[in-house]
């Protein structure tokens, strides 16, 4: 087994949360992001497809999704970097035993609202949103969405059938976006209670009718806060932008080499900026022409720019999946993705340039980046010019390399 | 009914660091012995059985020799002082 090691983060620091085949590690850098340490392997053999960092009412927590074959799925979390793990000793993600389905994985885990402090949701495998509205300790499906009556007709994916995108409508607290593998986007006005498909233009290459009301495998949506009513889509062939919650999709494949794609992420602080990593086809899966190059729209899609600085440009045939590029709420961002050949990329000036985090990983399947000491990491804000002076100031602080502790388990119901 | 439990040791932390288990008492089947276990360590039970109450797809079960799933599942019959064997498949990857 390896040695399991922790970061320690301060307010002003920034971390990386790297979920991958073989269990969750735990990235930390201060405010220029240039060096990093590695905490984990924490969960070390399991699959962890979801994780987040809740830093609301004060906490630093980060939460995890710990698949096992053998043992099921259940949520981790640690509110000291992983020195003490809280694994509850009876599992909160269940489905009831009238809906005779059998959790397989949680996809997301995602924070409510800024102000609903103490509320979060899952994605599941199979397909259910689940929340909770006590911080995590406890959950229970949406109804809405468990009964939903497309359910008999969604069918499964390369990876599964799942929920596996939640983004919670700043501005309309009602209102909510969920996205199936395979079933397509939905969308409730009405706080889960009903659910409509939102797929009007998205293409379902692989269906004799490509333009189905669901249906389609809809890899990754993305909203700004800001900018609530717009949504970029990026699906299982095709990237779309809708200008009017979802009710209708435009195609905004313009200029970049492959339509294809798992991963999208909206900068924090640019509504009109979204990066994603297209795909040569879904049969090979990889980088197209061996490069590896993240796309970055600066107008909303009307056109996409490559940016390859310090990304390899031969021999790069790699894999970035939907969960695996994030931003950090800084400015400039800190854009981060992982690949499945277990290196972590990041870029600390929106991501014009890049550089390696950490290589050497199994497969990256989810990234997930916050500023520590931030609010709320679902609600971006530029820094002030005193917190940036401070975090000039921490350049210049020399920090001890991380400590060497046995990881302790805690089995408990928090 | 004296019977035991003998349960894989990565679940050990959950029932007091043992891997040996006394569930003696009314258990005539493999169910009601996990039921009887179930109450001594309440976090074992999610970990073995799913949601609907199954033995997970990758844990199996024996009883003395016999593998409950050539016999007749959770309703298998548990003689007298048998002894219980939960291991993980050899699956994964």
């Amino acid at each position: 087994m390896p040695q399991v090691r922790h970061v320690s983060a301060r307010n002003g620091d920034v971390i990386v949360l790297v979920g991958t085949m073989k269990g969750a590690f735990i990235l930390r850098s201060n405010g220029a992001r240039k060096k990093w340490e590695a905490g984990g392997p924490y969960s070390i053999g399991s699959p962890v497809y979801a994780m987040a960092f809740d830093q609301r009412k004060g906490r630093r927590r980060v939460w995890w999704a710990q698949q096992s074959f053998r043992w099921g799925t259940v949520l981790c979390s640690t509110d000291d970097y992983g020195k003490t793990i809280t694994e509850p000793e009876a599992y909160s993600v269940k489905f009831p035993t009238e809906s005779k389905l059998v959790l397989k994985n949680i996809w997301q885990i995602c924070l409510g609202r800024p102000d609903e402090p103490d509320k979060l949701y899952c994605g599941t495998e199979p397909p259910a949103l689940f929340e909770s509205n006590d911080a995590g300790t406890t959950w229970s499906p949406v109804q809405g969405m468990l009964d939903h009556p497309h359910r008999p007709r969604w069918v499964p994916g390369g990876g599964g059938m799942c929920l596996h995108t939640i983004v919670p409508d700043h501005k309309n607290p009602r209102r909510m976006f969920i996205a199936i593998s395979t079933g397509g986007a939905y969308r409730t006005d009405d706080g889960g209670e009903t659910w409509q498909a939102c797929n009007k233009g998205v293409r379902a290459e692989f269906l004799p009718e490509k333009y189905p009301e669901f249906g389609q495998c809809v890899h990754k949506i993305v909203q700004h806060p800001a900018k609530p009513e717009r949504l970029f889509l990026q699906n299982h062939w095709g990237l779309y932008r809708s200008d009017d919650a979802g009710n209708s999709w435009t195609d905004i494949a313009n200029g970049v080499p492959s339509d294809f794609g798992f991963c999208m992420a909206i900068h924090p602080h640019n509504p009109e900026m979204v990066y994603i990593v297209p795909i040569e086809s879904d049969q090979y899966r990889c980088t197209p022409e061996s490069k590896l190059r993240v796309y970055r729209t600066s107008n909303a899609g009307a056109k996409w720019e490559p940016m390859t600085h310090g990304l390899p440009q031969k021999n790069a045939m790699e894999t970035i999946l939907r969960d695996a590029l994030t931003t950090d709420t800084c400015d400039p961002a800190g854009i981060y993705f992982g690949t499945r050949s277990g290196k972590v990329y990041g870029s600390s000036d929106d991501g014009k340039s890049w550089q390696v985090l950490i290589e050497g990983l199994p497969p990256v399947v989810c990234v997930r980046a916050a500023l520590v000491g931030e609010g709320a990491t679902h609600s971006p804000r530029r820094r002030t010019s005193a917190e940036k002076k401070r975090t000039t100031a921490k350049k210049t602080h020399k920090r001890t390399p991380a400590k060497r502790v046995s990881n302790r388990v805690k089995r408990a119901v928090r | 009914m004296a019977v035991t439990v003998r349960i894989p040791t990565y679940l050990a932390s959950l029932a007091d660091g043992q891997n040996l288990l006394d569930v003696s008492g009314p258990s005539a089947t493999v169910s009601e012995a996990l039921d009887s276990l179930w109450k001594r360590h309440p976090g074992l039970r999610d970990r073995i059985l799913d949601e609907q109450g199954e033995v997970r797809q990758h844990i199996n079960i024996f009883v003395g020799d016999e593998a409950i799933r050539f016999a007749d599942g959770l309703a298998t019959k548990v003689p007298e002082r048998a002894e219980i064997l939960i291991v993980p498949a050899v699956s994964g990857g």
